[in-house]
């Protein structure tokens, strides 16, 4: 029986929702998938293929490292990665555990800005083309664009230190933007020595760009009041116009990862770790060599807020300016990250203990009462920002108090891929996609052509199917569904 | 064509071929900037030239497509030509490159994504019936 098999042998259904992976073969912990009959069906298709991609093997690995506290988790919309799966949380021993660049990936503190403005649909529906084409212009995007802010050596090293407040010292924002961001915009430990000249040289006009890809601007409705007591907390309101903001640490986040990959290859050899596949590469939380990766980290997350944060400056001046209202009625709602790793207060076992958290293509999700979520939303928990595809929903939900103990307080970032970029090509036609697009009244705005079909809306799974299971699995809950008007793509 | 692009859920896997390792590696380059840009729109005429170790052949195609995505950020400067000669020195081994490229104008080169590292997924060197393979997964 190879492989493929056995993996397939230890999983059992637990829950409506909720399967477990039990440890064999080097595990030293389960695996603990929230997802729906459907997903696994795919999880099961994909581990079925021993040559294949397959995010159960993935998450196998991350169960299988050292100092792994709890099991492994899977959120519902789990895909393949590299290193973790993508929805993947793994909670880590700071004596006896890993940190795993595979667990954090290049795009380091990617994540999602969600902008709240005064006007509603019928404010922008008749001028949304000529609201747009400001926007698309306003915000640098695609492959060689360059950022409006220009930064010297030492500007670089205060955005690595100090992250989204030096941004808006500069001028690029107003208070709240930083008391309504994760960690105000600013996580501690960051050291600019950890990050090599070649990092900070990629990104010196990279700073305010969205970049490309699966990175987006979209101008959205509030379709839907889900949570009535939520969204008021949030400031959210039927037919209210939002913009979601999608980006990261861009090139400096991508040469972080590339320096600490071969570095945490040698830290494998030299501490003898032994990991299930190369594509895990990691070193002792404790080592010279991890505590030199989560510094650098830690620049790599700055450097992503202070990018959402410039990028939030260019979208206040242009909105304010095409639709003529002050800027500073253009607020932030949250800013939250997907791929990161964190140092996080938990309760295992009736024992609260510090861990190393990692989140791949999840977000943090905690619940209400907790003195990291913002005064104004402690009572309900702080937002979570769901990235739908081009065409469908996108939602904002919060975590739950049960969420703490079941997810590390985790949520869903988005619809997860089901096809890949290949398949997508051969199934979707640019042009297509534009017509359905506008048929629906979503106007796209594409620096990258080639790459529509690549990220067209059939290639993700089912946004509201991935909602339902985070939902049922009892760690997050819906408080609005977003549907965009304008999709602006690097 | 030398390379085909392989299915990866969220990634672009690419495996290339030659009949030495270095044309497999000059397929692998040209792979990762088609992802990037129109290459055969791109004309050869800035060169940029590479000489980089490493213990193990995969280490050193990682190295290789890792140092290729630099100028794209320092200098606009995207590729579309690559000459490569490997060979084995007494730590392992050594690559001397060259790509040849131009700016990026996005008009002309209609870029399409943006590959952002060279993961260790999937990662591979080998030699099979004659033929040498180079396979990876770059985050886009």
């Amino acid at each position: 029986m190879g492989v493929a098999l056995s993996i397939l042998d230890h999983m059992e259904r637990v829950g409506d929702v909720e399967w477990v992976l039990a440890p064999h073969d080097g595990m030293l912990v389960a695996g603990r998938i929230y997802a729906d009959v459907e997903s696994i069906g795919q999880l099961r298709g994909e581990a079925a293929d021993p040559k294949g991609w397959s995010a159960l093997r993935q998450l196998k690995n991350v169960a299988s490292l050292p100092g792994i506290v709890a099991p492994a988790l899977a959120l519902p919309d789990v895909h393949p990665g590299y290193g973790f799966p993508i929805g993947g949380v793994g909670a880590f021993d700071l004596d006896s555990g890993v940190v795993v660049v595979g667990g954090v990936g290049f795009d380091i503190n990617c994540g999602v800005r969600l902008l709240r403005t005064p006007l509603h649909r019928g404010d922008v529906a008749p001028d949304i083309d000529r609201i747009a084409a400001d926007l698309y212009r306003a915000v640098p995007a695609g492959l060689g664009s360059k950022g409006a802010l220009c930064l010297s050596t030492k500007e670089i090293d205060r955005v690595l230190r100090e992250g989204a407040p030096y941004v808006v010292r500069l001028g690029n924002g107003i208070g709240s933007d930083l008391e309504y961001t994760e960690e105000n915009g600013h996580v501690d430990g960051a050291e600019p020595d950890a990050v090599s000249a070649l990092a900070k040289q990629r990104q010196f006009q990279q700073v305010g760009t969205l970049g490309s890809g699966n990175h987006y601007l979209e101008v959205q409705i509030v379709e839907e009041i889900l949570e009535p007591k939520a969204a008021r907390a949030f400031g959210l309101t039927a037919t209210q116009v939002v913009v979601s903001v999608h980006t990261g640490s861009r090139a400096l986040g991508h040469q972080i990862g590339q320096d600490s990959l071969r570095e945490m290859a040698s830290a494998c050899e030299k501490y003898g770790i032994r990991i299930p596949d190369q594509e895990m590469v990691c070193a002792p939380v404790r080592s010279p060599e991890g505590q030199r990766y989560l510094a650098a980290v830690a620049c790599g997350a700055n450097c992503a807020f202070a990018n959402r944060q410039a990028i939030t400056h260019l979208v206040r001046t242009s909105l304010a300016r095409s639709c003529g209202i002050a800027p500073e009625t253009i607020q932030t709602v949250y800013d939250i990250g997907h791929n990161h790793v964190r140092i996080e207060a938990h309760e295992i076992g009736g024992v609260v203990r510090r861990l190393l958290v990692h989140r791949k293509g999840s977000t943090r999700a905690f619940g209400p009462g907790r003195s990291d979520v913002p005064p104004a939303y402690r009572q309900v928990g702080h937002p979570t920002l769901v990235g739908g595809t081009m065409g469908t929903a996108s939602y904002v939900m919060h975590g739950t108090s049960a969420g703490m103990g079941l997810a590390f307080g985790s949520g869903i970032h988005g619809a997860g891929r089901a096809l890949s970029r290949n398949q997508a090509i051969k199934q979707f036609r640019s042009d297509a996609i534009l017509s359905d697009l506008a048929a629906k009244g979503i106007r796209l705005l594409a620096h990258d052509q080639r790459g529509i079909a690549e990220e067209a809306p059939g290639a993700y799974k089912d946004v509201d199917s991935v909602v339902r299971a985070a939902v049922a699995a009892g760690i997050n809950v819906p408080v609005a569904r977003l549907r965009p008007l304008a999709v602006i793509k690097g | 064509m030398p390379f085909v692009y392989l299915d990866h859920a969220a990634d672009l896997a690419i495996r290339a071929w030659g009949s030495n390792i270095g044309e497999a590696f000059a397929e692998a380059a040209l792979a990762m900037f088609s992802k990037m840009v129109r290459t055969d729109r791109v004309e050869p005429r800035i060169p940029r030239d590479y000489t980089l170790q490493a213990d193990s052949l995969r280490g050193l195609l990682v190295a290789w497509l890792a140092a290729l995505l630099v100028p794209k950020d320092l200098e606009s400067l995207v590729f579309s030509r690559f000459d490569v000669d490997v060979r084995a020195i007494e730590l392992g081994f050594e690559l001397r490159g060259r790509a040849l490229g131009e700016t990026l104008d996005p008009e002309r080169h209609e870029p399409s994504g943006e590959v952002k590292g060279i993961t260790y997924l999937g990662l591979d060197v080998r030699k099979a019936a004659g033929v040498w393979y180079a396979e990876f997964v770059a985050d886009v």
